[in-house]
């Protein structure tokens, strides 16, 4: 069996020249610099914030930016550029655990619909159908309806509605796969179906679903920022751009950076992940 | 005649789908918090009155049973009263629905002027800076959030220029066109950026197309060329694609509702979802999931008709 996925491995040229090619892409690797850099304020976002992001100093509220305070400060006197920067733990976060779990349940679902087929694959059939019938926010709001806002019942809800677009995505690529060779000498040496679903079809068909995954979290902080915004997500005094963005509504015409400057980082983080899948888009598929 | 076979396969299809669609709304609202009964008589209602009301909308009965009188009451058009407007569904609905749809079509329109002449430049110098500029500026445009769009328009041409008015809803066509302008455009710059992409690569792909090919060395200008094949095959997909992303659509809509406080249905769903009216939270995503389902079935009828390789499938 290992001779077989050597083969087929082989068929493509080496992956060195095409993480080489990638890498002269100037969009590629600005995006991964802009992923990277997120990532970072993301994880320690103490280090880099210059202020405690939920200090009130009512001696200081609604200052336009200055070198005390680059983005200003709100109405209560809290520091704006910390709150963003504490942001990026909550909307990071966001990017991943909004999808991951939609990813998982998509892939197992899609790669066991699409090797049985018959009754299962039908209702799911079916299923999918239904879903999409609705508008992805109108679903997603009436889940959160149901469970109450909130960060964790938000990724509930995304995760309900989004593990659909995995799972159709999977099967398709699983029966695609299961029209070549090696699928076939699977089953004639007698391999259990879970061996040939998750060991030899799974790791083929997954390429398009990781690179639909990276416009995903790109989809999902915009999701829940948007969440935020509306008063469904994240809470305040959390700091979460979209929460940051409604705060500042309020004050648009005399504090209009409030929220101007979250919204820049919800572009250039939604930009940093789009820019990178669209290079593995490059990166991993065969015609490249 | 084989396209009315297609119509009638593709309506029995619907058939199932819909069935499912009114059990996930059926489930969703009987999961919401609260008494629905409590909601309506509101807290101080005697025990008598809220037995009543439950005994009047069914919430007594086995599920399988309420499920049946909501499919019934649905297909007859009684979709209840809505709590907070203490008036029929339907009425509602129905009185919020003209804005939203001349919302959405405001910015259909606005998207296709956006996008066609651009993806056209971007398509004729492939590679060239023109391209580049247009796809960067419109990658950028896909990374904003609808809201943040509405505000920083609102913020700067409404509330600081006064180009444009804060709020409200005009009466008569003109001063609609005027009232909905930001909110449309708000809603086009994001479709307009898929339209474009879409757009572009369409138009390359005919250019290089053996057809078109022939018809530059037949001689024939490239007015024509662009005009008789370019543009028609590259509509076929627009239209397509403006189909499939309803559901995108209404949901930038939704939010720009709530942006620009326009009275349609978007804003009505997060009214009734924050006042937990519970049969108005029904109506509504059963409309949105009509109105997408209806968009759908158009969308599979315009591109048969139009290519009959489609039919076969």
């Amino acid at each position: 069996m290992t001779d077989i996925t050597a083969i087929s491995a082989e068929a493509t040229p080496p992956q060195k020249t095409k993480l080489q090619l990638a890498l002269r892409k100037p969009g590629f690797l600005i995006g991964t610099f802009i992923i990277g850099v997120s990532s970072l304020l993301a994880l320690m976002p103490g280090v880099f914030a210059p202020l405690d992001p939920n200090f009130i100093d009512y001696n200081a509220v609604k200052q336009p930016p200055s070198w005390a305070h680059p983005f200003g400060t709100d109405m209560l006197g809290r520091d704006s550029l910390s709150r963003v920067i504490h942001a990026y733990s909550v909307n990071m976060q966001m990017a991943i655990l909004a999808t991951i779990f939609a990813l998982i349940i998509g892939v197992v679902v899609g790669a066991l619909v699409g090797f049985y087929r018959g009754i299962a694959d039908m209702i799911f059939g079916r299923l999918v159908d239904a879903i999409i019938t609705f508008p992805f926010l109108v679903l997603v709001i009436a889940v959160v309806a149901v469970l109450g806002p909130g960060l964790v019942n938000m990724y509930i809800a995304i995760t309900l509605v989004g593990w659909v677009y995995y799972a159709r995505l999977m099967r398709a690529e699983v029966i695609a796969q299961m029209g070549n060779d090696y699928a076939s000498a699977g089953v004639v040496m007698g391999y259990s179906d879970s061996r040939i679903i998750f060991r030899h079809l799974l790791p083929n068909a997954i390429t398009p679903v990781i690179v639909y995954w990276m416009t995903d979290m790109a989809l999902a902080i915009l999701l829940g920022s948007s969440l935020g915004y509306l008063g469904l997500g994240a809470q305040p005094p959390q700091a979460e751009w979209g929460v940051l963005i409604a705060e500042g509504r309020n004050f648009i015409t005399t504090a209009w950076w409030l929220s101007l400057m979250p919204g820049i980082a919800i572009v250039l983080t939604g930009l940093g992940f789009s820019l990178v899948g669209d290079g593995l888009a490059d990166l991993l598929r065969p015609r490249g | 005649m084989a396209s009315i076979q297609y119509i009638l396969k593709r309506l029995a299809l619907m058939v199932p789908t819909f069935i499912l669609v009114m059990i996930i709304i059926f489930l969703l609202v009987r999961f919401l918090p609260g008494d629905p009964a409590v909601a309506i008589a509101g807290d101080r209602a005697s025990d008598a009155d809220l037995e009543a009301i439950r005994e009047r909308l069914g919430l007594n009965e086995p599920m399988l049973v309420q499920f049946w009188l909501f499919v019934t009451n649905t297909l007859q058009g009684d979709l209840g009263r809505s709590i907070l407007m203490r008036t029929p569904v339907t009425d509602v609905i129905f009185e919020r629905l003209p804005t939203t749809a001349f919302l959405t079509v405001y910015a259909v329109v606005l998207s296709l002027l956006i996008a066609g002449p651009l993806a056209f430049v971007a398509a004729l110098n492939r590679g060239k800076w023109p391209d580049a500029v247009i796809r960067t500026v419109f990658q950028v445009g896909l990374s904003m959030p609808v809201f943040y769009i509405g505000l920083i328009l609102l913020t700067f041409l409404a509330a600081r220029l006064h180009w444009f008015p804060v709020g409200g809803y005009g009466d008569t066509f003109g001063a609609r066109l005027y009232h909905l302008f930001l909110p449309s455009v708000t809603v086009a710059l994001y479709t307009s950026a898929i339209i474009m992409r879409n757009l572009r690569s369409a138009i390359i792909e005919v250019l290089d197309a053996e057809y078109v090919q022939f018809a530059r060395a037949k001689g024939l200008p490239n007015r024509l060329i662009l005009g008789r094949h370019v543009l028609r095959n590259a509509l076929i997909s627009t239209v397509t694609l403006l189909g499939l992303s309803i559901g995108g659509l209404m949901s930038g809509t939704l939010v720009t509702e709530t942006v620009f406080a326009v009275p349609g249905v978007g804003r009505l769903m997060l009214e009734a979802i924050f006042a937990r009216d519970y049969p108005l939270i029904q109506g509504l995503t059963l409309t949105f999931a009509v109105l997408v389902s209806v968009v759908f079935l158009l969308t599979d009828l315009f591109q048969s008709s139009l290519d009959p390789r489609m039919r076969l499938s």
